[in-house]
């Protein structure tokens, strides 16, 4: 039990005290997650309209396979994403091993699935009047789909912050994909597992609180930005 | 809103320019104990001011490790199977093969000895483990340590006892296993240099002990080898061959030698040799 109180003890000393390695982590935990959300929520929204908006023969299939894709586990995707960025892959040419943004690409496929159900349900479920109103006054389809997507951010931005969850706190894929390397790809989640399978339980706590951190300081932005685009 | 939109997708555009525009990667695979002990994070420093290459290394199993070179995804090896090693190279993976250092295999277990084991040779102490069914933990994921444990199963007239409920197989790097023995009551076996990292974190009292050692057949060999060019045209065979060679130099040969932890050694430079 005394690690646990070691580790908040330590939590201090390696944020504030300019530890570079833990600074290094955070570095790339903040930089691939950011890269990912990003991409995820630019190609999830429009996808998640376009599947709860238009109405197409195998629908119901394609909502039944993103709604599975809820639960793929990371370290299938990290397979998966391994197996096609390595050298001896079909995309090797890239050089996309062991860099981040090559973790950037499996974390896009584990929180596009989340973005697109939340947003197809969101416009599913979004007043019809709406749709209408727009059409008469003129709107061509990219208008319709911003302003629907308007209509619908607080449910955008729960996406993003669900799917965010899902990203920061995932370590299969950034172990398999970013290889856990000192100073590049080596974030907070391979960095605890590391130092936990090291024994240095200590330090491993001291990341998850670092971890807890970042995640409660992105919350407090989004509900900040709630807040402010809500008025 | 708009603005912030604005400036995460730059600053996202930019990050891949941040990270490529520096000097020449050599991309490495090696196995737990180089990196668990610090060896490496040691080296590094040097050999990037004096070749101006910067080194990156994955920490894997040997098994693992060999596997990367095969599929391209490395450009050098830093690894510790010996028979393996050979297979690779004769197999047209591997180039270059070059012995670095040793150090030697030991058999930990709980300072009470539940099997007795302590003095033993590697055949008797084994033996007496299975046949009082004590547990042990094996790595189990094709490393050059998991290798050497399989060898010497056999070599002491024995089966491998995948299937016993006494041998717990953890998956894991030297460490965590270490630490899962520990947890267990088990022994296990182990490379020196991890076990006097696993001393020192333990500030030289660990509740692990070394109970068998000294015996021949417990030899670790660390050899590098680089990816071979005819195997993988995009590896940097160049850089490769810088590494190898830097490592087998007189000054770096020394700087592996005077590498201790607690006034103990952990690995003796044999390039050459």
């Amino acid at each position: 039990m005394d690690f646990i109180l070691e580790g908040i003890y330590r939590a201090f000393l390696l944020l504030f005290g300019g530890h570079e390695e833990t600074w290094s982590a955070v570095y790339a935990t903040v930089a691939v997650s950011s890269m990912s959300i990003v991409a995820t929520v630019l190609l999830g929204a429009p996808l998640g309209f376009l599947l709860g908006y238009c109405r197409f023969p195998g629908r119901r299939v394609v909502r039944l396979i993103v709604d599975t894709l809820l639960s793929f586990p990371t370290v299938v995707i990290g397979l998966i994403v391994y197996g096609f960025i390595s050298r001896s892959g079909p995309l090797g040419e890239f050089g996309l091993l062991f860099t981040l943004q090559g973790i950037a690409v499996g974390q896009v496929l584990l929180g596009l699935p989340v973005v697109v159900a939340m947003v197809a349900n969101a416009v599913e479920n979004a007043d019809d009047r709406l749709q209408y109103t727009l059409l008469t006054l003129g709107a061509d389809s990219s208008q319709l789909l911003r302003a629907t997507l308007w209509e619908v951010r607080y449910h955008v931005m729960l996406a993003t912050v669900a799917a965010y969850g899902r990203i920061v706190s995932e370590v299969g894929i950034s172990m398999m994909v970013g290889g856990n390397i000192k100073w590049h790809t080596r974030t907070i989640t391979t960095a605890i597992a590391l130092e936990t399978g090291k024994g240095e339980f200590a330090m491993g706590v001291a990341l998850g609180l670092v971890l807890l951190v970042i995640a409660f300081g992105v919350n407090i932005s989004v509900s900040g930005l709630k807040r402010r685009v809500g008025r | 809103m708009k603005k912030l939109i604005t400036l995460l997708f730059f600053l996202v555009l930019a990050l891949p320019a941040v990270a490529s525009a520096e000097k020449p990667v050599l991309m490495m695979s090696t196995t737990t104990s180089t990196d668990n002990t610090g060896l490496l994070d040691v080296l590094k420093p040097a050999f990037e001011a004096e070749t101006g290459i910067e080194l990156r290394w994955t920490a894997v199993g040997t098994g693992k490790a060999l596997a990367m070179g095969q599929n391209c995804d490395v450009d050098v090896l830093l690894v510790h199977a010996p028979a393996s090693e050979k297979k690779f190279v004769e197999e047209g993976f591997g180039v270059d093969r070059t012995q670095l250092m040793y150090n030697d295999f030991v058999i930990v277990g709980p300072a009470a000895d539940p099997a007795k084991v302590k003095g033993m040779s590697v055949g008797d102490a084994l033996k007496k483990i299975a046949h009082t069914a004590t547990p042990f933990c094996s790595r189990g994921d094709n490393s050059g340590t998991h290798k050497k444990e399989l060898s010497l199963w056999k070599s002491s007239g024995m089966a491998v006892p995948e299937k016993d409920a006494w041998y717990i197989q953890t998956g894991q790097g030297m460490l965590p296993t270490i630490n899962v023995a520990n947890e267990k009551n088990a022994y296990t076996m182990t490379d020196r240099g991890t076990f006097i990292k696993y001393e020192a974190s333990h500030n030289g009292n660990p509740p692990m002990v070394i109970l068998v050692e000294g015996d021949g057949v417990l030899f670790n060999q660390y050899s590098a080898m680089a990816v071979n060019p005819k195997n993988c045209p995009n590896a940097k065979f160049d850089l490769a061959k810088k590494y190898i060679d830097w490592m087998a130099s007189p000054a770096t040969q020394k700087r592996i030698g005077e590498f201790s932890l607690m006034g103990k050694q952990l690995f003796t430079p044999n390039a050459g040799k």
